[in-house]
């Protein structure tokens, strides 16, 4: 005889409750993390360089020190072109990665990281007067020149004296041997004759100096520059000259036009794999496919909030790595499901059957997650860049379909086995009466 | 679709033979494909120059061809790009010097106005990666061989270890066989199968645990085999569900992605096909012949420690008195 009692009506409000708040919540701020959820290079175009680091003096071993100071200067030149979220990162024990998604001139860009900064006076003999190392730290500005009105770059020198001392040697010169050339990134077979008849010539501005000049401590680098171009010179300067040497070993560059298209086409293609999915665990598994249709909707939110926060860069491998969640997420539901299913096929009510059945496929979800996850971890700590973005993308998608997927689905399921009013519909589930056996 | 795995029988087992035998000579072919025709390495794995030349306006293959032509060098691949086609892709095998890609930047800069972007790999860079990955899954293997055998058995590790380099591998002949090209996506694709081989086959192998455990005494390969049977089929509608799920995401960025997922979904709907398939008929019956034989030799060194027993026994009675 079985005594029917009495729904518990509570458990099915608090269900909608939560349904409604969640909705909530996801609609008003989910847009807000995936417009700041950054694309990678592959999805919004940009450019790309690995840069090998070499140092000036064969002696000068490439410390992490050293690396790391070349990332500063490296991001304080980025900072110059107005880059918004530049991705700079050393790798392995030379070598350094810029990633500039959404820039225009790559050309420019690529000139400017690589440009060494090391700025030097020399006369026509190529001799050295003075370098980087006599000017004033952050000393250089953008300014017009007084007469004229042209833009020109400002530098304020450490010590007069010696400045006044070099000029005066220099203006007693014949001319046209009165001249102080200013040079950026000067190198050992660079010769003054060559490379002031070079249209884009390494020195910066080659002034006659008539008579010694003393009267300050700034000195004006006129040249042919247009405004931007000498607040550009003024902020390299100031973001100091590379302590190493880059060597490019590897460039790739995708268009804005053909990253943009290929994200577009990925989401579209995104939205139809999911609303499948939804189609067929609604078919399939009834009333519990609408339950994984939910907990599949609050892992897509909660990876993409994830994602927000950890400033991650999503990729062509990221969107592998989410495709693989999805179905980690979908599989640990199934796994549930199914299990459910059979213990109800076994003759168990619905309640000692979802309990029984949740039971048993945890240890099997966790299994099978804990070694994926260890797979992904090796992946990380053993894979460079692009394979390491992927695994980290895997362990996150990973940790959150098992918090959705698996307590998720529990919590809200339970909230429905356990009102009671399910009790004795097996067929909601999908399990047809002919298929329960006596027990 | 519906499985009724509770009435139905299905013999996996019996038909093993033949699933090895399909594909043992599925994978020595394409290792022979492998080793002669290769894969189809993109940019990314060889030392190359890519030159993307942008024109104002739609250009044809056969427009960039001739003019690469006028200045002397045929690029070994090109392609279109762009909304209008205005972007010509070309990718030079092996490295130009700088004088090289100069005169064909100056060409072309006079042809359509626009420089050409020039991006140029060293090999290092790709083989690198290509090395880090597979040095990667090695040592993940390595990994999940301890943790099973840590939580189920050494022989569920190592046939799951099995399935996984099955379905890795499959990707790459199949790959071979299309020559489609081989980029960093692709390692990617391979990784993501490489988890989802791995995940698939654990759920099935959690099932011949456990229904291992119910057995009273598993005395050889009969035994073995009901098992196996029985928990391939209780987690068929399991299987089949999954894999169908991931497909329809898969599938859809075939379809639907684009060129440029088009390699990366391609090598995933591949994968995950053979991982199914591997976790049922390779793996599992992998763990089928390995156990029987673990239980064959256990049960001789029985017999052999009964055996000397007897011996002992026997001598022990006719030397005493």
């Amino acid at each position: 005889m079985k005594k029917r009692r009495g729904v518990k009506k509570g458990h099915i409000a608090a269900f909608f409750a939560m349904i409604i708040a969640l909705s909530i919540l996801i609609a008003a701020t989910v847009m807000d993390h995936v417009d700041d959820i950054r694309l990678g290079l592959d999805l919004q175009g940009g450019f790309e360089v690995l840069y090998e680091v070499e140092p000036y003096d064969e002696g000068t071993e490439i410390t992490r020190d050293l690396l790391t100071d070349t990332v500063s200067a490296l991001n304080a030149r980025v900072d110059v072109l107005g880059v918004s979220e530049p991705s700079i990162t050393i790798e392995g024990d030379n070598r350094i990665r810029v990633q500039l998604a959404g820039i225009d001139d790559q050309a420019a860009a690529r000139e400017l990281l690589s440009t060494e900064a090391r700025l030097s006076f020399r006369d026509t003999e190529d001799e050295l007067l003075m370098d980087g190392s006599d000017l004033v730290e952050g000393g250089a500005r953008q300014s017009f020149e007084q007469d004229t009105n042209r833009p020109i770059v400002e530098v304020t020198i450490d010590d007069p004296g010696k400045f006044s001392d070099i000029t005066s040697d220099i203006s007693q010169r014949q001319p046209p041997e009165n001249i102080m050339a200013i040079w950026l990134d000067y190198e050992e077979e660079d010769n003054y004759y060559d490379e002031i008849a070079k249209e884009d010539s390494k020195i910066v501005s080659a002034p006659r100096v008539p008579r010694p000049l003393s009267q300050s401590n700034i000195i004006q680098i006129t040249g042919d520059f247009t405004v931007d171009s000498a607040s550009e010179l003024a902020g390299i300067l100031n973001a100091g000259a590379l302590p190493v040497s880059l060597d490019e070993v590897y460039s790739n560059s995708v268009g804005a036009s053909l990253g943009e298209r290929a994200m577009e086409l990925a989401v579209f293609a995104g939205y139809i794999g999911v609303a499948l999915i939804f189609g067929y665990m609604l078919m399939y598994y009834r009333f519990m496919g609408l339950i994984a249709v939910l907990t599949l909707s609050l892992y897509t939110y909660v990876v993409l909030v994830v994602f927000d926060w950890m400033n991650a860069v999503l990729t062509l491998p990221g969107i592998a790595a989410l495709i693989l969640g999805v179905g980690m997420a979908v599989d640990a539901n199934i796994i549930t499901f199914e299990r459910i299913k059979d213990e109800m096929r076994s003759g168990k009510s619905v309640m000692s059957a979802f309990k029984a059945g949740s039971r048993r496929s945890l240890s099997t979800i966790l299994d099978a997650n804990i070694t994926t996850i260890l797979a992904a971890s090796v992946l990380f700590y053993f894979g460079t860049s692009a394979v390491q973005g992927f695994a980290l993308m895997l362990i996150v998608s990973i940790l959150t379909s098992f918090l959705t997927a698996v307590l998720g689905a529990r919590l809200f399921l339970g909230l429905w086995v356990n009102s009671r009013i399910l009790n004795g519909k097996q067929k909601l589930f999908g399990v047809k009466e002919g298929e329960i056996s006596e027990l | 679709m519906n499985f009724k795995h509770w009435n139905t029988k299905i013999d996996f087992v019996k038909h093993r033979k033949k699933f090895f035998i399909a594909s043992t000579s599925f994978i020595l072919v394409g290792i022979i494909l492998l080793m002669t025709v290769g894969l189809n390495l993109g940019i990314d794995f060889r030392s190359g120059t890519t030159i993307d030349i942008l024109a104002d306006e739609p250009v044809t293959e056969e427009e960039v061809m001739s003019e690469f032509e006028a200045v002397g060098y045929i690029p070994d691949d090109l392609t279109l790009a762009g909304d209008a086609n205005e972007i010509g892709r070309a990718q030079f095998i092996g490295d130009l010097d700088q004088a090289e890609t100069l005169e064909i930047q100056d060409h072309f800069a006079e042809v359509y106005g626009n420089v050409p972007t020039v991006s140029t790999v060293t090999p290092i860079v790709g083989e690198e990666l290509a090395r880090n990955a597979v040095i990667s899954v090695l040592i993940a293997s390595f990994g999940i061989i301890l943790y099973v055998t840590f939580r189920f058995e050494l022989l569920y590790g190592i046939s799951a270890i099995v399935a996984l380099f099955h379905d890795a591998l499959l990707i790459l002949i199949v790959f071979s066989i299309l020559q489609m090209e081989v980029n960093i996506p692709f390692i990617a694709a391979v990784l993501t199968i490489v988890g989802y081989s791995i995940n698939d086959t654990i759920v099935t192998f959690d099932r011949i645990r456990e229904n291992m455990s119910y057995e009273k005494k598993i005395k050889g390969f009969e035994d073995v085999a009901r098992v196996v049977n029985k928990s391939l089929i209780q987690t068929l509608a399991r299987s089949i569900n999954t894999v169908l799920t991931v497909v329809f995401a898969a599938g859809a960025l075939l379809i639907f992605g684009g060129e440029g997922l088009r390699t990366f979904s391609l090598a995933l709907v591949v994968g995950l096909v053979a991982g199914t398939y591997s976790s049922l008929f390779i793996a599992a019956q992998v763990f089928l012949e390995l156990k029987t034989r673990q239980i064959k030799k256990l049960e001789e060194k029985r017999i052999k420690e009964l055996q000397e027993q007897e011996e002992q026994a026997q001598k022990a009675e006719t030397t005493s008195p």
